[in-house]
């Protein structure tokens, strides 16, 4: 099959580009959707997430590439301690950091809370995805304030987004949805920094082609603890759909997207802030999550 | 054919000639969760495998 823009050979069907029109085709998507929900300024400091993987390389590779100000941009990885996984991606990661001149912290489970992932699983009666997601909140939001952030960029794509709102609507957590996104945090507070998905409109196959075409070295591994996860069922379902109905998944966040504004009228609660008793970090409660998570382990 | 499955870390061995599309489909797998990869050149699901092609399997799931 030819590239719908030349004849050279396509890399990637629906659509179908070659491989220069189809990196152009996902750092147009990414611009324009960074333009269109006003993710980011040209006055941001931006720090991105990274873990290494696919998603978090090619936001920070594309946005090194058209940021005006490349000084204003940090990488922030965090070392959740997942034995036989993370080590290798952060090795990727640093190499990436290094050959492009960006700026990087690794923040490890254990040097903050004093146990690695791996160890706090098997102490709490919680599922690793539940702990891992509350810590690594957390610490990416209080260590990019601390780097002077004024926006926290994630590698957060359109597979994603649609498992989350699946995940959200199959436990009636609708009061959860309008903090989804292209761009999340519906409290604003000198303590939050605003999460930005600059990725929102691209699927998981769509980054990964991108990443391997652009040669990142990047290894294609999977979480271990993602055959436990919730997350990976629904993923695995909307897959199904997707093979089945194509372009579905996209139909889904477009519309979600669309509706986003009533759902959020509708279902936002809300709650002045508050702040931790015993961090004094942002809270929905007396006490944040990693805070509760943190009491059950000292026990 | 060689087949290396990155995602399980598992190598097979099957005769197979034809479309992407159908080899992926063999070994049953979703179209949508992987790239599928020869001589580290990206195929696409139209794309034709011979019998004597050494085919990588990468999974674009990283759920971490």
């Amino acid at each position: 099959m030819k590239c719908t823009k030349c004849s050279q050979k396509a890399v990637f069907l629906e659509p179908s580009f070659c491989k220069k029109h189809f990196l152009e085709y996902v750092e147009k998507k990414v611009v324009a959707t960074i333009k269109k929900y006003k993710l980011i300024s040209q006055k941001d400091k931006l720090v991105v997430a990274v873990s290494g993987g696919k998603d978090s390389l090619t936001i920070l590779s594309i946005l090194r590439k058209y940021s005006k100000n490349s000084k204003n941009l940090i990488a922030l990885c965090i070392d959740e301690g997942i034995a036989g996984y993370r080590p290798s991606t952060i090795e990727d990661m640093v190499r990436f950091c290094i050959k492009w001149n960006i700026p990087y912290h690794i923040i490890s489970y254990k040097d903050e809370f004093g146990q690695s992932l791996d160890i706090m699983k098997t102490l709490l009666k919680e599922k690793p995805c539940t702990i891992c997601g509350a810590f690594r909140r957390y610490l990416l939001n209080k260590k990019a304030r601390e780097l002077g952030a004024t926006k926290l960029v994630t590698g957060h794509n359109l597979d994603d987004e649609g498992q989350a709102i699946f995940m959200n609507l199959a436990k009636h957590q609708l009061e959860i949805l309008p903090r989804l996104g292209p761009i999340t945090g519906v409290v604003r507070d000198k303590q939050f920094i605003p999460r930005v998905k600059p990725l929102y409109f691209l699927s998981e196959k769509e980054i990964a082609t991108y990443a391997f075409l652009q040669d990142f070295g990047i290894r294609f591994t999977e979480c271990p603890n993602a055959v436990q996860a919730y997350r990976g069922h629904i993923g695995a379902i909307l897959n199904e759909v997707e093979k089945e109905y194509p372009g579905a998944k996209q139909r889904i966040i477009k519309q979600f997207v669309r509706k986003l504004p009533q759902i959020k009228k509708k279902f936002l609660q809300r709650q002045a802030v508050q702040y931790c008793q015993n961090c004094q970090e942002p809270s929905v409660g007396i006490y944040c999550k990693a805070c509760q998570l943190l009491g059950k382990l000292e026990k | 054919m060689d087949i290396f499955i990155e995602r399980t870390n598992t190598a097979k061995t099957m005769q197979f000639s034809g479309k992407v599309k159908n080899l992926v489909k063999k070994l049953d797998i979703n179209p949508e969760t992987v790239l599928v990869t020869r001589n580290k050149e990206l195929l696409t699901e139209e794309d034709v495998v011979r019998n004597t092609d050494e085919i990588k399997i990468l999974s674009v799931i990283s759920g971490g």
